[in-house]
């Protein structure tokens, strides 16, 4: 991104929204949020269906592109940077903000051509190089182990937890600075879950990661803030331990503990 | 609406509340035993007192049930590890009584002797104290619960006034320092009474609000004021 920086948030929030809304048509689905994305840190989103909290997240690397009708006001920024800018560079912005999404999308390709593919699309031919970084990436993604030997498999022999790791280590693979994970875990099995939230906190630090999760044990576990959207607000955002022991919001507290949504 | 939830943490009020009842009764009878020095009632305490701890052991595997089924959060777990924690205290006021009980076994057969202390103003605190606790729980009062906390100063007064003239009796009249010590011992067992209904008092407040107020009660109405209380719950 050769943008100069137009907003100047401190340096320690990667992501910032300002006032930021999203409408598609006439429906207000994500109103005048104002958050900050700590760099590092793991943020997760909770809420009922319909909050606008994946909504929120797909416009950090401008998934709602090719929704009709869909538009946003207010500001939304990635180190400083207008992610709605005209001149922006789409393609670069989500090379740097990853995504894995609900269900894992791996191409139906081998294991390694899955790795290799963005990073081929940046440019980088030589073998040496894609075979240290589709092993890198697949060791973070906490893989490797398993499918060292059957790389050449086609990756959607996998299972569905190994599936969901291989989309992280596709999205590790061409470096970006931030993951956006859509509940990530929510076709996987416990096992498989406990992987990646195990892989989340090893990622944490590294990388800022933004998660939206219907599992509130698992937005307790892995995250270090949390956020309340509830019909297209943020309700609340605090420390995920401040929000699961003490809310300060009786809507907040009603839904963490069950009484509606 | 999770009303498996629901409906364990109402059967643990309940049974929370079997265990104050229990109590509150255990050591008004202790207190009309020391008054008639009454080695019936004393013992009626005593055997009662096995009840409390085995309604003790089931509150608690209650609260483990449902941290471990449930793994409730914000005000649901703020209750669960209040009753936690209220449940071993009331738990050791039953055993309080059960001591003042021990104390009138003893001072029945032993010659007459001076009391002390005043019986009337100190049990009268000390249940007062007790009842306060029991009620603000049940009513979420923190009002309630911060006189409680308030209160106890009086009770250590008395126990202190105690130790002096069981000191000076003793001095004067060493024959009879065996029955001295157990009314010391009777006093202290309302102190720690009176202590542990203070204690219960700080974990209502902290269940409220989740503002931890003990070791500091100076400071209490000041942190409370920081915290947001209006919205805070649904204590029903």
């Amino acid at each position: 991104m050769e943008m100069s920086p137009n907003y100047h948030p401190p340096k320690e929030f990667a992501i910032s929204a300002k006032d930021f809304s999203v409408f598609y048509g006439s429906f207000h689905a994500v109103k005048n949020v104002n958050m900050d994305f700590e760099r590092g840190k793991v943020t997760a989103i909770i809420g009922p269906s319909g909050c606008g909290k994946s909504t929120f997240l797909r416009c950090i690397n401008r998934m709602n592109d090719l929704v009709e009708n869909c538009r946003t006001e207010g500001l939304l920024a990635f180190d400083g940077i207008d992610i709605y800018h005209k001149r922006l560079d789409v393609a670069e912005l989500r090379r740097r903000i990853g995504m894995v999404f609900q269900r894992p999308n791996p191409f139906p390709k081998s294991i390694y051509e899955n790795v290799a593919y963005g990073v081929r699309l940046k440019g980088v031919r030589k073998k040496a190089i894609l075979d240290e970084i589709v092993e890198n990436s697949l060791r973070r993604a906490a893989l490797w182990d398993e499918v060292k030997d059957r790389l050449s498999s086609n990756a959607l022999g996998m299972s569905g937890g190994q599936q969901q790791r291989l989309c992280i280590a596709r999205a590790l693979a061409i470096k970006p600075c931030v993951l956006l994970m859509d509940e990530p875990c929510s076709a996987l099995d416990p096992k498989s879950t406990a992987r990646i939230e195990d892989l989340i906190a090893e990622l944490s630090g590294e990388y800022t990661i933004a998660i939206v999760t219907h599992n509130m044990q698992q937005a307790a576990r892995v995250s270090d803030n949390t956020a309340f959207f509830y019909e297209g607000r943020l309700v609340e955002f605090g420390t995920t331990s401040q929000i699961f022991t003490n809310p300060k919001n009786k809507a907040t507290n009603d839904y963490i503990t069950g009484r509606f949504g | 609406m999770n009303s498996h939830l629901r409906k364990d943490l109402e059967r643990l009020k309940l049974q929370i509340m079997k265990v104050a009842i229990g109590v509150e009764e255990n050591v008004r009878k202790s207190v009309e035993a020391l008054r008639e020095l009454s080695v019936k009632k004393a013992e009626e305490v005593i055997e009662a007192d096995l009840e409390i701890d085995k309604l003790e052991v089931d509150t608690e595997e209650e609260c483990l049930k449902i941290l471990a089924l449930h793994q409730p959060v914000a005000s649901d777990l703020r209750f669960v590890i209040t009753v936690l924690k209220i449940n071993n205290e009331l738990e050791h006021i039953g055993d309080m009584a059960a001591n003042i009980a021990k104390r009138v076994i003893f001072l029945r057969d032993a010659p007459p002797a001076k009391i002390p202390f005043d019986i009337e103003k100190m049990s009268k605190q000390t249940l007062s104290m007790l009842k306060s606790a029991i009620d603000a729980f049940v009513r979420y009062d923190e009002l309630k619960a911060i006189k409680v906390c308030e209160d106890d100063e009086d009770v250590d007064d008395e126990n202190r006034q105690c130790y002096a003239n069981v000191k000076s009796i003793i001095s004067a009249n060493p024959d009879c320092a065996m029955a001295q010590i157990n009314y010391l011992l009777v006093s202290k067992s309302f102190e720690r009474i009176a202590d542990l209904c203070t204690n219960i008092a700080e974990d209502i407040i902290y269940m409220k609000h989740s503002v931890i107020i003990r070791h500091n009660l100076k400071n209490a109405e000041q942190k409370l004021s920081g915290s947001s209380l209006e919205e805070a719950g649904d204590w029903d």
